[in-house]
């Protein structure tokens, strides 16, 4: 049966289903078309579509496209509604605390809790993310050589880990603080695991956030110097940094567990070691909430990209279902100043522009390879410049949805970037 | 783009295996235009009448998800957009975020064009190449169209960057077109309220368009009349909140758009994006009365906006800081962003030579072979004209702490290096110059090797001054 229709309808119809574009249609029957001006108003993208319809049908007279200017063309905007699909994803991540109060059998003042997303880093539209990432502010067991930057702001401490730790929270605003043993290195000090212990002890009397530990990464020496901390620290539920594949990491993933810590599993930028060395933690029955894994950070322009898509893999395939790798992501973003142009004075390379003040430098590159390791899947940075940290934190604040955080970006009218520095 | 096996595009080509193209097969060649390491230029018979439908057909599968525009003229030209994935890892990211610093039509003239000349010039070596700028935004700050259009012609005079005209009033933006019409630059920008005049100007100049509405309805909306009247070289800027609630819901918006794009396939949204994180400076930053630890601290903030964006689908930014603090970390992360996963990350170790090595004289450096470890040395060398050797040990791809860390570059792997490149036939001095990040192996290489072995600096970057002091060895007397 043949029915009538008429321009406007079809007009009607394709508003009706929010129509802009027509592929390989035909219309059967004959067909009329008259583009009188003054006539119905049809948005062009229709007309085109008609058009198309047209030729590609009983071969009617061909209407033209007018090439007159917009001004003069009587154009609408074709209203149309933005939409986009919600991304559901099936895994989840681990939830993990860090840090024990009195309640639990520990004496810290406030434990820290990183995890637990269900999409994408900050992805909020999809799923609001449970928890902000947290700031570990990093102190040593010694004094150490580091950039000009960043030794100004330790110089006072670096001869006392208590002290050191304390102003990290307290002028730092850390939210908790990693103590490096690196004396314990045969290379370096060779300091015994006891006295390690020690200085464990005076970091968790100093200060009364939760705390990372971290050893020397020599292979040798770090199983004994983890376990005699993981003792000295028994019941505060310390991150212990890290069980490798390069050491015993039974000795010290079974110290975690008997003292009842967290452990670190970290691996060399290699996302097959990573599942390998978790599946030998769950082995060892270190239960799920117990793990946080380092997939190695690399500074920006020393490999950023690496560490970048390797955090972005593991949590990409932890959200589909890849229960391996669903555990948060702690990042040593202090790396950072291994990359050249974050501490010298100038450039080596003589046909480089300018590179001017080191010290403006540093700690950008802090805070880009923190950022960006954050929106690849960071739950946890360990820092060190007091500038890089508080910026890394107020912005992943902000992309967290943070209640109180700063607001005044609403109040500007962004497009007068256009005419600002006017007079 | 709309096909994801090789068996696919393979359909459409000729099948005739001709090797024109270079690889052997069809299905090779068919392989490589997914990657798009070839294009399809490059198979000549697809051009013929016999085949040409199919390969009409097959261009338009292959086109890339998001359109692709191009901004300037000639080598400098930029392409945005272009691209067919959200995450690197799938592929790769095609077309670079284009960084646009600006300039603005109140500067005195030769403040203005000092400043064009220290952006179109500036450089920073990296990875075998020179990073430089890719174009710049010349933004009307007196209202006057007159002051625009001379501001215009003399960042043209100076520079063959390509250009972004920057206003809402379409007579300040013709204008400035009319001196640069010839230079294809993008047009900033139309809104609900001035779309007309910015669509005619659009297509009787024919010159790429920025649309810009934080309203995502309103930005689909202008989208889709603009296409629909024939214009398609459409740049979207869904505005940049510096701060805030804002900032969150900006973040929101970019991925969104590209989502719906890519994923979705939405066509009516699938532009380039824009971002503007000099909007750092409407919050904090005062040009003229901003004491120095603001505007650092503003610049910083420019900077954080712009790392989130070059990660999260800007295809083009406009950016304020011209400090070095800006621009080398900026341009460094869209480098890395922006490299091609696929490229191998080790090079093929052995022993080098940087320059005119003499055999009993100049000195033999070690290193490992991760790309960017050994670009990084051999840089430091040939740049300061160090005539050297380079061992390059076979690190499993990783860089020197991480090797010494890992027990990928021991006194064993450096031992094993100096047998199979058969160093000591070509270095007659049996003096080894070590990392200064592996200095904890000297003791122990010196043993298993029989070399004498200084340690050189924790950063090549120093050698020079370490050659100063420590070359040639005092043995060598």
């Amino acid at each position: 049966m043949e029915k009538e229709i008429t321009l406007a309808d079809i007009a009607k119809i394709l508003e009706k289903y929010e129509i802009v574009e027509l592929e390989d249609v035909k219309i059967k029957g004959d067909i009329e078309l008259e583009l009188a001006a003054g006539g119905v108003a049809l948005p062009p993208s229709i007309v085109q579509a008609l058009q198309s319809i047209i030729s590609a049908g009983a071969g009617v007279q061909k209407a033209q496209i007018p090439t007159t200017p917009a001004e003069e063309l009587d154009l609408e905007l074709i209203r149309t509604e933005f939409k986009v699909a919600k991304t559901e994803w099936k895994g989840q991540i681990e939830e993990v605390t860090i840090g024990a109060t009195s309640a639990d059998g520990g004496t810290r003042e406030a434990t820290v809790t990183i995890g637990g997303e269900k999409a994408l880093p900050f992805y909020n539209f999809d799923y609001q993310m449970p928890h902000p990432p947290v700031i570990s502010v990093d102190c040593f067991d010694m004094p150490i050589t580091m950039a000009k930057a960043v030794r100004g702001h330790y110089e006072d401490v670096m001869e006392d880990p208590g002290d050191w730790a304390k102003k990290n929270v307290r002028e730092f605003g850390a939210d908790m603080v990693t103590i490096h043993l690196i004396s314990t290195d045969p290379t370096i000090k060779d300091t015994s695991a006891r006295e390690a212990a020690k200085t464990v002890e005076d970091v968790l009397q100093a200060v009364k956030v939760p705390i990372v530990i971290g050893g020397s990464g020599n292979p040798d020496k770090d199983p004994g110097v983890l376990e005699a901390a993981a003792e000295a620290a028994a019941g505060e539920r310390c991150l212990i940094a890290s069980a490798n594949l390069n050491m015993d990491y039974e000795r010290i993933a079974k110290a975690a567990l008997e003292h009842g810590h967290v452990i670190l599993s970290w691996t060399q930028l290699d996302i097959n070691a990573q599942k390998t060395l978790n599946r030998y933690l769950f082995k060892l029955g270190v239960p799920r909430e117990d793990i946080v894994i380092d997939p190695t950070t690399a500074a920006l322009g020393y490999g950023l990209d690496y560490a970048f898509t390797n955090i972005e893999r593991m949590r990409i395939s932890a959200l589909k279902g890849d229960t391996d790798l669903a555990f948060p992501i702690s990042c040593g973003i202090t790396n950072a100043w291994g990359a050249r142009e974050a501490w010298m004075k100038d450039s080596p390379i003589r046909e480089d522009s300018d590179w001017g003040p080191a010290a403006n430098r540093g700690p950008l590159y802090e805070i880009m390879t923190g950022l960006t390791l954050g929106v690849a899947g960071g739950d946890m940075f360990m820092m060190m410049h007091p500038t890089a940290a508080a910026a890394v934190k107020r912005i992943t604040q902000m992309l967290f949805g943070a209640t109180g955080a700063e607001d005044e970006g609403k109040k500007v009218k962004m497009a007068d970037w256009v005419t600002w520095g006017g007079t | 783009m709309k096909i994801s096996s090789p068996m696919e595009a393979w359909k459409y080509l000729p099948g005739t295996n001709c090797k024109e193209c270079g690889e052997k097969t069809c299905l090779a060649f068919a392989s490589l235009l997914l990657e798009r390491k070839k294009k399809l230029e490059e198979c000549p018979l697809l051009f013929e009448p016999k085949y040409a439908e199919k390969g009409k057909k097959l261009a338009e599968m292959l086109a890339p998800e998001v359109r692709e525009v191009e901004v300037g003229i000639g080598d400098k030209a930029i392409k945005i957009g272009g691209e067919d994935i959200m995450h690197r890892h799938e592929l790769t990211f095609f077309n670079r975020t284009a960084l646009a610093y600006d300039v603005w039509d109140t500067m005195k003239e030769e403040e203005l064009r000092e400043r064009v000349r220290e952006i179109t010039n500036w450089r920073k070596f990296y990875v075998g190449e020179f990073l430089g700028v890719d174009a710049i935004a010349v933004r009307s700050v007196s209202g006057e169209a007159k002051t625009f259009a001379q501001c215009v012609k003399r960042v043209a005079e100076e520079t063959d960057l390509p250009l972004v005209l920057c206003s809402f009033d379409t007579k300040q933006v013709e204008q400035g077109l009319k001196e640069v019409s010839d230079r294809n630059p993008l047009i900033y920008a139309a809104t609900e309220d001035n779309w007309k005049a910015f669509l005619e100007l659009a297509m009787r100049y024919e010159v790429p368009v920025t649309l810009f509405s934080a309203d995502l309805d309103m930005l689909n909306t202008l989208a889709v009349t603009f296409s629909s009247a024939g214009v398609t070289n459409i740049v979207l800027d869904p505005g940049t909140y510096p701060t805030g609630k804002g900032l969150e819901e900006t973040f929101s918006r970019f991925i969104r758009i590209r989502r719906a794009g890519i994923v979705d396939g939405n066509k009516g949204i699938a532009y380039p994006l824009m971002s503007v994180p000099m909007t750092a400076w409407l919050v904090n930053g005062n040009e003229t009365g901003a004491k120095a630890e603001n505007t650092l601290e503003t610049s910083y903030w420019e900077a954080i906006l712009a790392d989130l964006f070059i990660l999260k689908y800007a295809d083009i930014m406009i950016l304020h800081s011209i400090e070095p603090h800006s621009l080398i970390p900026e341009r460094t992360l869209v480098a890395n962003i922006y490299t091609d996963p696929r490229r191998p990350v080790s090079v093929e170790p052995g022993l080098r030579e940087v320059g005119t090595p003499t055999a009993g004289e100049s000195p033999l450096f070690v290193t490992t072979n991760f790309a960017l470890t050994y670009y990084t040395v051999e840089s430091d060398l040939a740049s300061n004209k160090i005539d050297s050797y380079l061992m390059v040990v076979d690190g499993e791809g990783m860089g020197v702490e991480s090797a010494v860390a890992g027990g990928q570059l021991n006194a064993e792997t450096m031992k094993d290096a100096l047998e199979s490149f058969d160093v000591e036939r070509k270095v007659k001095h049996k003096i080894m110059v070590i990392p200064g990040l592996a200095a904890r192996l000297s003791g122990e290489t010196e043993d298993v090797t029989g070399w004498t072995v200084l340690v050189g600096p924790r950063d090549s970057g120093r050698i020079p001054g370490w050659m100063e002091n420590n070359w040639p060895p005092e043995t060598f007397s």
